[in-house]
């Protein structure tokens, strides 16, 4: 074959310093852009008659706080006990007084979407991590794909990621009047309130939520030795 | 002259053609529809969420829950994107059978839609007589897992068990006696697959009954014919999929051009549209049912040759058989294992879309290599297709909405998520 087959490749070659990085893995391609350079790429793909992009399936808000945290220690042993798998601050274990605070990681959310091309039939993901964590902020994409235009309402309802260019910003899932974004991290799994119809006022009412923060099984990172040999029981097949 | 003025009115959220509970805030002159602002979430549980707290199998019950009349098709793709993540192979006799389910599950969800959108627009009988046959799948449901409708069939590795070799019957009672009853198990004698081969050998049969009453039919041409007409461009720059797609002419079908379990290997058409209106997507639904049909057929005739094993042989994320657990140390430690603290996934992410009856259903999979996932985004095609309410019934009479909806073939749960 003449031309270059990877799509990594390609786009390496077409967007040179607009992409930060790109990978391909298990037949997957993953591309990182930049803000400023995320509606310039994303037209580029939709229009140059190489991708074709013409749908956008998929725009999805990510929260990257506590990558990679766990709650076990799996590469020491302790004298402590069982109270290290109950104790931890994992999805569903904090309410809101106790959420995880002033943690340091840079550049918490990310917007990726996933691009489908028909007449290639080939898929790709494109990422774009927001440069403030106070404010996060992308340019909206609702100008190439008008279809975005819930899925960007989603991930800056249970984000708030910011679309910057976007003609109707509202929530969409969440209940009206909603406070918080629900899907960041350090929201709460039980939430903040609840509500109950009260007979005496004769109206729906919302109060402070009454149930415990409990998760049963913690959450774990294993890379022992089990896995290892999975992983080279699979290249000894592979090759 | 008087001052006429727009007004606005809610459709729904009790709404019995709002199929669950949408919210439409509809601005009106008069019939016309000027604006169309669709209010949803009143279903959101948070379902990505409350993935995130839990071991990945313990999830897979959720996924019934979202699209809840394609219950299969919406596992089928949350455990593809964990099988992506750890790379297993699936035996070849699970993947037989999970392609045999996703299109049972296709004919629920399609006998669901012609039943309710019937009844939308006015035709109370094809309710009736949808129903009677997805009676008889539902049955297949129950045999192979319990449960009628939220099944957790598929897991991780395969299917949880293999295909009953024998089909409950009916009991005699005051519903079902005599002759009746007689008739009733007449396709209950042998196994599953036995029982599916006589249903699909009906089931052309019943379909002609449900297009006898349709397609023909003056007023239900009159309703759907050239109501919601939506361009081929239109469809892709609103990131329509499945029947939606295919009804305006563009033939996309995942399970052709991206096939995944054993769909390269079976024989079907993609049946697609020509002017994109209701009348045609009701066309395209009702083709996929007979080619449904035919993929069963094949699925069937492969799994009664070819028995073998239905999940992977790997204890990390699939159990032992209770055999070996109450003989094994090994086995039970697995089997502990498994059912506490699941089996972690390597980090990394996925993308993993199966055509769903209603379109492109995804698991968008972040694994940060835990035991739980570190996100899930769950891509609904309903959510999509609802989305482009506003532009397509704009000018619609405010009846065409309620057709609208119908074809579309919304399901809250999926939307809602």
């Amino acid at each position: 074959m003449s031309e270059p087959t990877s799509l990594v490749r390609r786009l390496e070659v077409q967007l040179g310093s607009k992409m930060v990085s790109g990978v391909e893995v298990n037949g997957e391609t993953t591309i990182e852009v930049l803000p400023e350079n995320w509606l310039a790429v994303a037209r580029m793909l939709r229009d140059d008659a190489a991708w074709q992009f013409d749908l956008c399936v998929d725009v999805s808000g990510v929260d990257y706080l506590s990558y990679g945290q766990v709650e076990w220690d799996t590469t020491d042993a302790t004298s402590e006990g069982f109270s290290r798998g109950v104790e931890g601050k994992g999805p569903g274990r904090f309410d809101w007084a106790h959420r995880p605070r002033n943690v340091d990681f840079p550049r918490r959310f990310a917007v990726v979407v996933h691009l489908l091309s028909l007449n290639h039939n080939h898929r790709l993901r494109m990422r774009a991590f927001c440069a403030d964590d106070e404010l996060p902020k992308v340019p909206s994409l609702v100008d190439i794909w008008p279809g975005v235009n819930w899925f960007e309402r989603e991930a800056f309802d249970l984000f708030g990621i910011v679309f910057e260019g976007h003609p109707d910003l509202r929530r969409i899932l969440t209940d009206y009047g909603f406070v918080g974004h629900a899907f960041r991290k350090d929201f709460p799994l039980i939430g903040n309130v609840e509500v109950r119809y009260d007979p005496e006022k004769k109206r729906v009412v919302y109060e402070p939520v009454s149930i415990e923060p409990r998760v049963l099984v913690p959450r774990t990172i294993r890379d022992d030795s089990r896995y290892e040999q999975a992983e080279a029981e699979r290249e000894a097949r592979n090759k | 002259m008087e001052e006429i003025r727009n007004y606005t009115m809610n459709f729904g959220p009790q709404h019995p053609a709002a199929h669950g509970v949408l919210r439409l805030v509809l601005e009106m002159d008069g019939e016309t529809v000027v604006r169309a602002d669709p209010h949803i979430g009143l279903l959101h549980r948070g379902t990505e969420k409350l993935a995130e707290s839990k071991p990945f199998n313990q999830s897979i019950g959720y996924m019934d829950r979202l699209d809840y009349v394609s219950m299969m098709c919406n596992e089928h793709a949350y455990v593809r994107a964990i099988e992506n993540l750890m790379q297993l192979e699936i035996p070849d006799r699970a993947q037989w059978i999970r392609t045999m389910f996703d299109e049972i599950t296709r004919i629920l969800n399609h006998l669901m839609w012609i039943g309710s959108n019937g009844l939308d627009l006015g035709a109370m009988a094809v309710f009736l007589y949808a129903f009677r046959e997805r009676e008889e799948l539902m049955d297949c449901y129950e045999a192979v897992s319990g449960a009628r409708m939220h099944a957790t069939y598929y897991r991780p590795g395969g299917v949880y068990r293999d295909l009953p070799i024998q089909m409950p019957k009916y009991k005699e009672s005051r519903w079902h006696k005599g002759d009746d009853l007689k008739r009733f198990n007449s396709w209950r004698e042998g196994s599953m697959l036995d029982y599916l081969d006589a249903f699909c050998a009906d089931f052309p049969g019943k379909v002609d009954e449900y297009e006898e009453l349709l397609t023909g039919n003056r007023i239900w041409k009159q309703r759907t014919v050239d109501i919601g007409i939506i361009p081929p461009d239109l469809a892709k720059a609103w990131g329509m999929s499945g029947p939606m797609l295919r009804g305006s002419g563009i033939a996309w079908d995942l399970r052709k051009k991206q096939p995944y379990a054993k769909y390269a290997e079976v024989d079907f058409d993609i049946p697609v549209g020509v002017n994109g209106d209701c009348y045609d997507r009701y066309l395209v639904r009702v083709e996929e049912m007979r080619q449904s049909n035919r993929i069963i057929q094949q699925c069937v005739a492969w799994l009664r040759a070819n028995p073998g094993p239905v999940i992977v042989r790997n204890f990390k994320v699939a159990p032992p058989s209770r055999e070996e657990m109450k003989n094994d140390m090994e086995a039970l430690i697995h089997h502990f294992k498994l059912f506490t603290e699941g089996y972690c996934v390597p980090a990394g992410e996925t993308y993993a879309a199966v055509e769903a009856p209603k379109g492109e259903f995804a698991c968008y999979l972040i694994s940060d290599g835990a035991n739980k996932p570190f996100r899930c985004k769950l891509r609904a095609p309903g959510f999509a297709h609802l989305s482009s309410m506003d532009t397509i019934v704009r000018g619609h009479m405010l009846a065409d909405v309620v057709a609208m909806i119908g074809t579309y073939d919304v399901v809250f749960g999926e939307i809602d998520r």
